[in-house]
This record gives structure tokens, sequence and C-alpha cells, in this order.
């Protein structure tokens, strides 16, 4: 091996142990119907580590009082622990500060912290804000909310019969209205990456801030807010091998001051008097209440080990499992695939003809192989393919070529079963 | 239990061939029912003759088991009285939900009992059941039922 192969060898990560990742993932023994569980639902929640489950019950067992508040040790220990989670989530995205970080209690949460904290205060009469036909419900529904109260209208960046958002159509959404640009980074229904960079820089060019929902982006690739340059991120931990009941919302810290709290409660004040109450600094202002520390925590200890698998190896190996579905399922006849976008994450939707996705749903579950039917909270990506809905298979970093082998078994049962 | 068990021949061949299917024209009462978290979307027509279904159809969008279950209800009513298929509404809701074992338990189900296996899965018991809550608000003048909220057709078993 000559030095220049050894140079791309050494750039290029070392492919990444998925039988031997398994082992730490407890669940993935599970049998169900007498038959080993295919566990391929991860764009609706990934599995938690024995790592994560650890780090949830010593918290529990040795570390758990509210935070914030007591001078004693428990609270000292919890807060510490807390704000180190914050402090991983940070580094693990890039922010610049760490008070750019706010907890909440997941995605869609932090997404109508935005609406509320950002739009009800900066959208008025008029305006206009711009989403895509690829978003989820949950980055729909708060901005339709939030037009029907000021008088405001939604704008659609269209899509191809990709799946691939027209960019043409998107810079000319753009006008002196446009006052907010909200976007998913990877489509939950579709697998798209879409190109947030790029639209952020376009938007931006107009003066109009971003959010990116990335719920399906964070748990699979690397993601740099300040290399985005977005305004916003939004994100789950329980798609990234943390506990259920809290995400992030990402913000730069210039707008999130300028932004009116969502909640008003304890722990997002400085003073509170009946005449008039100050707001804490960011990001307490936007942590009413006591916030679901355990899960900030174990959140944090699946940042810990999403780094030590490495987002890198995690985003190649998904890759190829994809790869070699989409080839696998193009050969049963009937399947369409829905989403053929040329940058996709481990996402495969797709149909087959004369069966409703349903009917493969309990059928591939009678072979233990756990999907995803139906319109994903995605009922506008359905409307553009004509269809009601589809079977979802979505693999992440633990799962296996013979995986990806048992769920083309299974759908060659349901052809066989219907005819 | 397994798929074999649910998806028996009867079933596929139902869902392959509906009978009764389409609109009347001249129905006496309609309704619609949507199962909005998976789709299932049908439109069911009847007509009395006096007391009794003289006809009935129905029509729309659905999975298999959805489609063979309105298939097979809509044969299994026509010719009966209104209080015959009402016992038959609750017959077959009390087995899809498990409250009736219709092979110990004496009842009219007959050949509907094919689909006693979707006790076991409950995410598709709402797919089994569509088309008896249909039927049932078309013969009480509802015109649509959904299987979310209060008209919920398994919350409305329970009841």
């Amino acid at each position: 091996m000559n030095a220049g192969s050894q140079a791309a060898q050494a750039l290029k990560p070392a492919a990444l142990d998925a039988e031997e990742l398994r082992t730490d993932f407890p669940i993935l023994g599970v049998k169900v119907n007498g038959r080993p569980l295919v566990y391929l639902d991860n764009a609706a929640s990934s599995q938690m580590p024995r790592q994560v489950i650890d780090r949830l019950t010593q918290y529990q067992t040795r570390e758990h009082a509210n935070i914030h508040r007591g001078v004693h040790f428990l609270s000292e220990t919890a807060t510490a622990a807390y704000e180190g989670a914050r402090a991983k989530i940070q580094r693990f995205i890039n922010a610049a500060e760490v008070r750019e970080v706010i907890y909440t209690h997941g995605t869609t949460d932090s997404l109508n912290l935005v609406m509320h904290g950002y739009g009800r205060a900066f959208v008025g009469a008029g305006d206009e804000i711009i989403v895509s036909q690829l978003e989820h419900h949950s980055n729909i529904v708060p901005w339709q909310m939030l037009c029907e109260e000021k008088g405001a209208k939604l704008r659609v960046i269209p899509c191809n019969d990709a799946g691939e958002l027209l960019l043409d159509e998107y810079g000319a959404l753009f006008n002196a209205r446009t006052k907010l640009v909200a976007v998913t980074h990877v489509s939950n229904a579709l697998g798209t990456i879409n190109p947030v960079k790029d639209m952020i820089a376009t938007a931006h060019r107009h003066g109009v801030p971003v959010l990116v929902d990335g719920a399906q982006a964070v748990p699979h690739m690397k993601i740099d807010v300040q290399d985005l340059d977005c305004d916003f991120y939004a994100f789950s931990s329980h798609k990234m091998c943390g506990p259920t009941g809290v995400g992030i919302l990402y913000g730069k810290a210039a707008l999130l001051e300028k932004m009116r709290p969502f909640e008003g409660g304890g722990d997002m004040i400085l003073s509170v008097t009946f005449e008039k109450t100050i707001y804490n600094a960011i990001p307490y202002k936007f942590e009413a209440g006591t916030p679901p520390i355990a899960g900030a925590i174990g959140l944090g200890e699946a940042v810990d080990y999403l780094e030590s698998v490495g987002m890198a190896r995690i985003a190649a190996h998904e890759h190829d499992l994809l790869a070699h579905a989409t080839e696998s399922l193009g050969r049963i006849r009937d399947v369409r695939i829905i989403g053929t976008a040329r940058d996709k994450a481990g996402v495969l939707s797709f149909t087959l003809k004369g069966v409703h996705p349903h009917d493969v749903g309990t059928i591939l579950n009678e072979e233990g192989v756990a999907v995803r039917t139906g319109h994903h909270c995605a009922q506008p990506v359905m409307q553009r393919f004509g269809i009601p809905a589809t079977a979802r298979a979505s693999f992440y970093f633990y799962n296996t070529m013979a995986e990806v082998d048992a769920l083309v078994a299974g759908i060659q049962k349901v052809r066989k079963i219907f005819g | 239990m397994d798929s074999k068990n649910l998806y028996q021949e009867v079933i596929l061949d139902h869902n392959r061939k509906p009978r009764n299917w389409g609109r009347l024209a001249d129905a006496s009462h309609r309704a619609e029912g949507l199962n909005p978290l998976c789709g299932d979307h049908i439109w069911l027509s009847l007509k009395l003759d006096g007391d009794r279904v003289g006809a009935i159809a129905f029509e729309g969008e659905s999975c298999a088991i959805c489609k063979a279950s309105s298939s097979m209800m809509t044969a299994s009513v026509k010719g009966r009285s209104v209080g015959e298929a009402e016992e038959l509404i609750r017959e077959f809701r009390d087995m899809a939900t498990g409250k009736l074992d219709a092979a110990s338990q004496p009842n009219q189900l007959g050949r509907l009992s094919v689909f006693a296996g979707v006790r076991d899965l409950p995410a598709r018991v709402k797919c089994a059941i569509l088309p008896w809550h249909t039927l049932h608000a078309a013969l009480n003048a509802e015109a649509t039922v959904s299987t979310e909220g209060d008209r919920d057709p398994v919350a409305a078993a329970d009841s």
C-alpha cells in the first residue's frame, strides 16, 4: 500500500460493527411471535443502549433532586449533571454558546416554543411564513394556528416526484412580508435530506430567519449549527438513543434574547412581584417549571454514546443499509418506493400494489419485523404522491444487512398471501 | 397470532371481490365511516323495505380487513330486520374486542367469526369494526362516524 492510499484509508472511518453494537441494546434481544425482533421503526423512536439505561438508573438511585433550587448535596449533584448534559449537547451540535441550548419536551415542543416566542411577537397581519411540502404536521399546524391568530399567510415550497424541494420556487416565495422559514432537515416520511445550508443562505439574503426541524437529522449525521448558520434548530432525544420527554431547541442568542417566554412559572424568572416580573436570562427564560431532569441527563449520555460510535460511521452504515434495501425492494413485483431523492437518509417508504400498508405492516409484524404504516404525520406528503399511506422502514446504526433481508422476505410473504 | 389466522382465504376473497360494491341511488339511509389514523374511508348506503334491509351497498378506500368486513357485513344483513342487524352489530363488536368468544358462546355471526383474530391485534380492531359502526350510524340517521374521539367504535363497544 502506498502512502497516498494509506492517507485515504485513514480519512475514511472504519466501518462500524453493528452486530457488536447490538449487544449494547437489551431490547434488541426481544422475540416477537417467536422470531427475533427486526426493529425498523427508528424514525418514530430509536432504542436505548445500556449505557443510557444505566445512567438513568444511577441518576434515580444516587443523584436525584430538583435543580437550581437547593443548597443541599443532591440538588447540586443533579444541577451539575443537568447542566453538564447541556454542555455536551452544545459541543455535539457545535453551538457557539451553552446558553443557546434550551431544553424542551421534544421537537414538537421546540417548534411550538418558536411559534409562541418568536412568531407571536414578530409576525403580524399580512405577513408570510414559508414551510415545505415535506413537513411533519408538527411543523405545519403551529404555523397555521399562528396564521389564523394573526391573519398571516402560509406559503409552501413544492417538491418534485422524487421528493426533492424545488429551490427555484423556494427562492421565488420571498417578499417583503416574509417573516420566517420553517423547514425540515430530513423528511420523516420520505427520507429526503434537504439542502438546508443553501436554503438558509437564500433566506438570509432576504433577511429572513430560518427554523430547521432536525428531528430526523441529528440522530443520523453530524450537525454543526454554526456551519449551517440556522437561526433555530429543533430535535428530540428519543430518536437518538435517549429517553422520551426531552428535546432541544437551539437558537442564536441574539434572537432568543428578543423573544417572549413561552410558558410562565418557576425557574424562568429573576424576581416576581404583583406589579412586575423580571424574566431570567436565556436559556432559563424558556425553561419554566421543573424540567425533565432525568431525560436531559440521559440525553447527555446518549450524545456520549453516539460520539463514541462516530456520526460519520453511523451515516456511512445507514447509507449502506438504505442502498441494499432500495435495491432489494426494487426487485419485488409491485413495490413502489415513495421518495427517491438523490440525497436520502435511512428511510424507505413504499407501497405494494393492491395491498393496503396496514395489511403489509400486520403481516410483517407476524415475521417480527416492526415498520410504521400510515401517513406518518405528513398528510401533505401523501397528498402530493396521491396515496393515503405508506409502509416505512427506517434504519439506525444497529440494524444489519440480514435485517434488511428479513424485511424483503416479509414483503415477499405479503405478496404471496395477497396473490 | 399468525397472519394465516386473520388473512384467511375468505377475507382475501372478499377483499379482492367485494360484494355489494357501489352506492344506492335510492337509498333511505346513508353514512360515511372514517378511520383517520389509518385512512380507512367507506360510504354505506341502504334501503329499508319496511323493517327489513332490502338493499345495501358500500364503497371506499380501505385495508383488506376493513373491506372484507364491509363486504361480508353487507351480505349478512341484507334481508334482515333492523333489530336483527343491530344485534349482529353488537355481537361483531363484542367478538372483535374479545368480549364474545364466537366459538363457545351462542351467536348469529356464522362466517363472520373469521374476524375473531383481530382481538389480538389492537391496532386493527378499528379496521374490522368501522363498517359495523357505520351501519349503526346509518340506521340511526347519523351522517358520519369516525373511529376517533367520542364516537370511537371501540369506546362505544366498551360503553
